[in-house]
């Protein structure tokens, strides 16, 4: 029962908090360079303009395009609700593990690029298809990153993984260390932040996301914001559950757990969401091709990391 | 069981003869609907038997049958179990699909009395060779489907491609039947005892079985396209009738697949660490260049043909890792390994099959293979559509679809590799794991590419603009085959309660891979709690979607047509859309200058310069010129300093036959 | 040895060798020359760590000896070198820098193969240190091989003693008289490279090695 509960609570966290942490970088980039920026809460009032908006479609957009948003909402949702934020104890925690999270991050790109090709025009393509690229390399190595992991933990349910590292004593790990550094490279170039894409920029050649989504409009260009947002509090959620889990609530704990649970994880969010304001106005946008370089590097860290596991003393 | 399916295959022959007598006179109409709709029907049986076998599993003993066919002495054996029976319901299930496919598609052949005796030719010859039990009968049912295949190939011979492609096709086949007459040449040891329960009686010495696995890689792995034997496939199965392509990538390389799993794991017993090592190597390297072959082409066919290669990978890779679980003795891993396999082969039937007549009804409607040609068919073959997004999606394995139940199973088997003993498995296992993760992420983006480009975006062609959409008949099939990749991927463990018996009986030990947590999940490693359901998966996910659309209900609900925005300079041209070339240029900038040695050279006028922009992409193909060729120039070598045995004098060739005795007499006399 | 002196022993061998991939996958000479000073310093922090755990003061003065020279004043003079040169700060690779990570990840693989089955018998610590010390110095070796600019030749054979120093002082029993000369060579090997450096760049106008080998009439 207190699955069930913990698990819509999570449902609902998951959608209500993700864009007050985009608020959150926005508003922390903003006093970095020295402006006073919007609220915190500037990205609920966009969502709720862009709803009360009439959805503009192009003529020749198919069933596909209009589909779209609400698929890769309610994926990007559902995977989001799969990640332990407060407390490990979740109903859906046995569906489905760290590799079906990545494959539905995966299909939430696929349908993306797929509406980005459909209305026929060269700003669709040219984001769709560095998408493409930019996923051939993100993807495998998340996968990486996850085999170490669950090599350590001998389990690729995240259930185990958040337990098994904030119970027992891993000790501190070269390979989990390499490990981190490339999920956090993956997570850059997924949510495209600066290194590799611009999230405010609107500089056509510049962008890749939002390439692919310029067509959309009204209520299915807000699910597609929102997805996005959802999307970098699932990475954010997952750097934290698998590398800090500390302080989650255990599935025994009562309320009180739940609460301090919940305290953590809102405090290991913020410090998050701080330090990638921080990062992207310290660092420069990238080449696009240079990209390939930086997830390939995040590759080839994954996978030293699986190799190095296999030379650390015990698995 | 096994009488009803032999006899099965004589009506597949009468079908033959029907289509080679009548073929030619009335192709058009009644004998075309004879010849499929018969194969269809023989199909259904089939599948129908085989399934009630496999469902039963009764007997302990397999049924087995010995007909006085073929030379006198010889009597032709046959024998049906689980490993057969299963690789037969994957061949008929798609065999009657695209069977019923054809009566449509026949419609438009050019000339139907090239394909309609062949096809049931190719589905006898693809029936018989899991039923074979001694080499004899294996090999003529081997090289009935090969030829037969070769044949359909031909089918559109006025091409000159299609010639090619069929002299190649020849040439790696008979180079393929050759390697396995060899294999079973060395099974059968010098007694030349060639049934194969007297194979599986035999112990081979370390060297003999040694040579056995490179016989298996280099006949069955040619006929299944592990690189850098593949060089036939991405020929000649575009060349054939989409129907033929399906069957041929779908179901004839699983043929191929089963005869090195039927020798592999049981006719040999001895299995030595390093063969896991080598079929891991070949399977990894050729899934990945399969797919990034494959996400350079701009031909459908081709681009499927060179995706078979990538999942041939996968499904190799499932092997290599089975014969390295099982080299350390863990019987119970190389059957998850196994059974990953296995499924993966059922899996990539269905949707490759699907692809291919998805491929064939493009075609149809529009006349093109090019996707430089096609474009938004969405709107005007919509059911073509659905189906082949779902075969799109289930081939870069999304869930809930199969594609990616099998590759998680076969990732599950990847994360037990540190149990293996040998330092070189034991650092070949991740890194095969981060080659399968990439070639999964490639193919994703190679049908992203495929199917956004032909059915998205505008139409890039007159013909595609007026496409209509394709005859029920061939609608069918696709529905049928689109519904089974969604089910087995929400219930996989159905098939894996199939799988998991044939493969407990061919390795002695059980697999993990069973549904011991129920029907809904998948649980391989049991003291792991690694799990996954599809169908639980799907209903929160399709909860969760509910919700979603009550975003409409707060939300403006209107909606309103207009040109598309494209940042205010939208152009009506088609012309101005990204081209599968475009499409594809990121990945190729990125893995082609190690892949493919690619160049581009772009030449760019200053301004004023009234001479036009140049951009030409060159690429090579290093599996060409690093294997290929070096072959053929030895060959050349060879037959040029052979060419002087023809111009000699009667004296002189007397001298070498003489040379030749003396020299056998010395051997003779040097062993003794 | 505690688990966690062990662990952080470990975790600096560990960051030595993942700042030799950043190396390879630099491509400004400042961004070299930064990445290889933050290399001394983790090197001069896991022979510290390494003497504070091991109680071997020794290890102490090689450390002081990475950190001064090494983290401080080899950067430090570099730096000053490409400013009063005026060298083109972008690097020429040989091979890519994709291609020379999947190069530099097999080569560690290849390290962890040769180590682990000869030093089976020695404690895990030992055997670990080695196979990232010998990862360290093929990684060095390879930045040498693929990078054209004398500069990042330079960095990559110091890195590559950066790999001999780590395997030096993981190694307990080295004494002290081979990493003075280890140290002394490398200084002489620098001052080398300093008249090198000042001689092409006299005679060509840049430290680009290719016209080494347009001179010496290997390229056309």
């Amino acid at each position: 029962m207190t699955d069930v509960l913990a698990q819509m609570m999570q449902i609902a966290l998951v959608l209500g908090l993700a864009p007050g942490l985009t608020g959150l970088v926005r508003l922390v980039k903003a006093r970095l360079v020295g402006r006073r920026g919007p609220g915190l809460l500037q990205p609920y009032r966009d969502l709720a303009r862009l709803l009360r908006k009439d959805a503009v479609l192009a003529d020749n957009a198919s069933w596909l395009f209009r589909s779209t948003p609400y698929m890769v909402f309610t994926t990007l949702w559902f995977a989001a609700a799969l990640v332990p934020t407060f407390t490990t104890g979740l109903l859906l925690g046995p569906a489905a593990d760290l590799i079906a999270l990545v494959a539905f991050l995966g299909a939430a790109r696929f349908f993306t690029a797929l509406a980005g090709l459909d209305i026929g025009t060269s700003f669709g393509g040219i984001g769709s298809s560095r998408e493409a690229m930019f996923g051939t390399l993100a993807e495998p190595a998340v996968l990486t990153v996850i085999f170490t992991v669950s090599l350590l933990v001998h389990s690729t349910s995240l259930v185990d993984v958040a337990e098994f590292i904030a119970v027992s004593r891993v000790g501190i790990r070269v390979s989990l260390l390499m490990a981190l550094i490339a999920l956090i490279i993956v997570a850059l170039a997924e949510n495209a932040r600066i290194p590799v894409d611009n999230p405010a920029t609107h500089l056509e050649l510049t962008m890749v996301h939002e390439a692919m989504v310029l067509e959309y409009s009204g209520r299915h260009l807000a699910l597609i914001e929102v997805a996005a947002m959802v999307k970098l509090l699932l990475y954010l959620s997952l750097i934290i559950c698998v590398f800090l889990p500390f302080g989650i609530a255990t599935r025994e704990v009562g309320a009180a757990g739940f609460g301090f649970g919940l305290l953590v994880y809102l405090a290991k969010l913020i410090g998050g969401g701080v330090a990638l304001a921080v990062f992207e106005t310290s660092i420069a946008k990238m080449r696009v091709f240079r990209v390939s370089e930086f997830l390939g590097g995040a590759l080839m860290l994954g996978l030293l990391a699986m190799i190095y596991l296999y030379i650390s003393r015990a698995l | 069981m096994l009488a009803a399916l032999l006899l099965a295959n004589a009506v597949l022959l009468a079908l033959f003869l029907l289509g080679a007598t009548a073929g030619r006179e009335h192709g058009g109409g009644h004998v075309r609907l004879a010849v499929y709709g018969g194969c269809a029907a023989v199909s259904a049986v089939n599948a129908l038997i085989v399934l009630a076998f496999l469902l039963g599993s009764g007997p302990s003993a397999p049924p087995e049958l010995s007909l006085p066919i073929g030379l006198p002495w010889l009597p032709s054996r046959f024998r049906l179990d689980g490993l057969s029976a299963f690789i037969l319901l994957i061949v008929n299930v798609v065999s009657g699909l695209a069977a019923l496919y054809g009566v449509g598609y026949g419609r438009h052949e050019e000339e139907p009395a090239r394909v309609l005796p062949f096809f049931p030719l190719f589905l006898a010859g693809m029936n018989l060779v899991p039923v074979a039990d001694d080499a004899f009968t294996f090999l003529v049912a081997w090289e009935a489907m090969s030829v037969s295949s070769w044949l359909l190939v031909l089918s559109s011979h006025r091409r000159p491609e299609t010639r090619r492609a069929a002299q190649v096709y020849l040439v790696m086949a008979a180079f393929g039947t050759m390697a396995m007459i060899l294999t079973f040449g060395i099974l059968a040891g010098a007694a030349g005892d060639y049934a194969f329960a007297a194979m599986r009686a035999r112990d081979l010495s370390p060297l003999a079985a040694g040579v056995v696995l490179g016989g298996v890689l280099l006949g069955a792995g040619s006929k299944a396209g592990i690189v850098p034997l593949h060089a036939w496939l991405p020929l000649a199965h575009p060349a054939a009738p989409s129907h033929v392509s399906a069957l041929m990538s779908g179901v004839m390389t699983k043929v191929a697949i089963y005869a090195m799993i039927r020798i592999l794991f049981d006719l040999v017993h001895h299995v030595e660490w390093w063969w896991g090592l080598v079929v891991l190597a070949l399977g990894a390297g050729t899934a990945v260049l399969g797919v990034l072959y494959a996400v350079v082409q701009r031909d459908i066919k081709t681009l499927l043909a060179y995706s078979t290669v990538e999942n041939v990978g996968v499904i190799v890779c499932g092997i290599g890792l089975a014969l390295a679980f099982e080299a350390n003795g863990h019987g119970a891993l190389a059957g998850l390994s196994l059974v990953a396999a296995l499924f993966h082969a059922f899996n990539h039937s269905l949707y490759k099959s699907l692809l291919f007549l998805g491929a064939g009804a493009v075609l149809t409607a529009t006349g093109h293979r090019d996707l430089e040609r096609l474009g938004g068919l969405i709107h005007r073959l919509p059911t073509t559509a659905v189906a082949c997004l779902i075969g799109s999606a289930a081939i870069s394995a999304l869930p809930p679809l199969n594609g990616f139940a099998s590759e998680w199973l076969l990732f599950q088997a990847v994360l037990s590799g540190p149990l293996l003993n040998q330092w070189g498995l034991k650092l070949a296992v991740p890194v095969a794991g981060a080659m399968l993760a990439l070639a999964t992420a490639l193919a994703a983006a190679c049908f992203v590419r495929a199917f956004g480009i032909a059915f998205l975006g505008r139409p890039r062609s007159p013909e595609a603009a007026a496409a209509a959409e394709v005859g029920l008949s061939m609608r069918l099939p696709m529905m049928i085959l689109g519904g089974a990749c969604i089910v087995f991927g929400v219930l996989p463990v159905f098939v894996l309660s199939l799988l998991t018996p044939l493969v407990a009986g061919l390795l002695g030990t059980s697999p993990l891979a069973s549904g011991g947590a129920g029907w809904l999940w998948l649980t391989p490693v049991a003291d792991r709690a690694s799990s996954y359901s599809g169908m639980v998966m799907l209903l929160a996910v399709g909860a969760m979607a509910l919700l979603t659309l009550q975003v409409r209900r707060i939300a403006s609900g209107r909606v309103r047509r207009s040109a598309a925005w494209d940042c205010g300079f939208p152009d009506p041209s088609p012309d101005t859309q990204y081209t599968a070339s475009s499409f594809a240029q990121p990945i190729r900038r990125v893995f082609g200058a190690a892949a493919f040695r690619t160049r581009e050279v772009v030449d760019m006028p200053e301004p004023g310069e009234i001479r036009p922009a140049h951009f030409s992409v060159t690429s090579r193909d290093l599996v060409w010129e690093w294997f290929y060729r070096p072959v053929v120039m030895a060959i050349g070598f060879v037959t040029g300093r052979t060419n002087k045995f023809q111009f000699m004098t009667i004296r002189e060739y007397l001298a070498v036959m003489f040379a030749a005795l003396v020299m056998l007499l010395i051997v003779v006399v040097v062993i003794r | 040895m505690t688990s966690l002196e062990y662990d952080i022993a470990h975790l600096f061998d560990g960051t030595v060798l993942l700042l030799s991939f950043m190396l390879l996958y630099q491509r400004r000479l400042f961004g070299v020359i930064n990445t290889f000073a933050m290399q001394a310093l983790v090197l001069a922090a896991a022979a510290a760590w390494q003497a504070h755990i091991h109680a071997a003061p020794h290890l102490y003065v090689t450390a002081g000896i990475a950190l001064v020279f090494k983290a401080i004043v080899i950067p430090y003079v570099l730096h000053r070198v490409i400013r009063t040169f005026g060298i083109h700060r972008t690097i020429d690779t040989a091979l890519g820098v994709g291609p020379s990570l999947v190069a530099g990840a097999s080569l560690v693989a290849l390290s962890i193969m040769l180590v682990l089955p000869v030093t089976f018998a020695s404690g895990a610590l030992t055997r670990e240190s080695l196979a990232l010390a010998l990862s360290t110095v093929l990684l060095g070796l390879l930045m040498m091989i693929t990078r054209r600019n004398a500069v990042t030749q330079v960095v990559g054979f110091m890195s590559l003693e950066n790999g001999l120093i780590l395997a030096a002082v993981g190694v307990e029993g080295m004494p002290l008289v081979v990493e003075m000369s280890v140290a002394f060579s490398v200084m002489v090997a620098f001052i080398i490279f300093g008249i090198f450096f000042f001689h092409i760049r006299e005679r060509f106008d840049t430290l680009d090695v290719q016209y080494l080998e347009t001179f010496r009439g290997e390229r056309r």
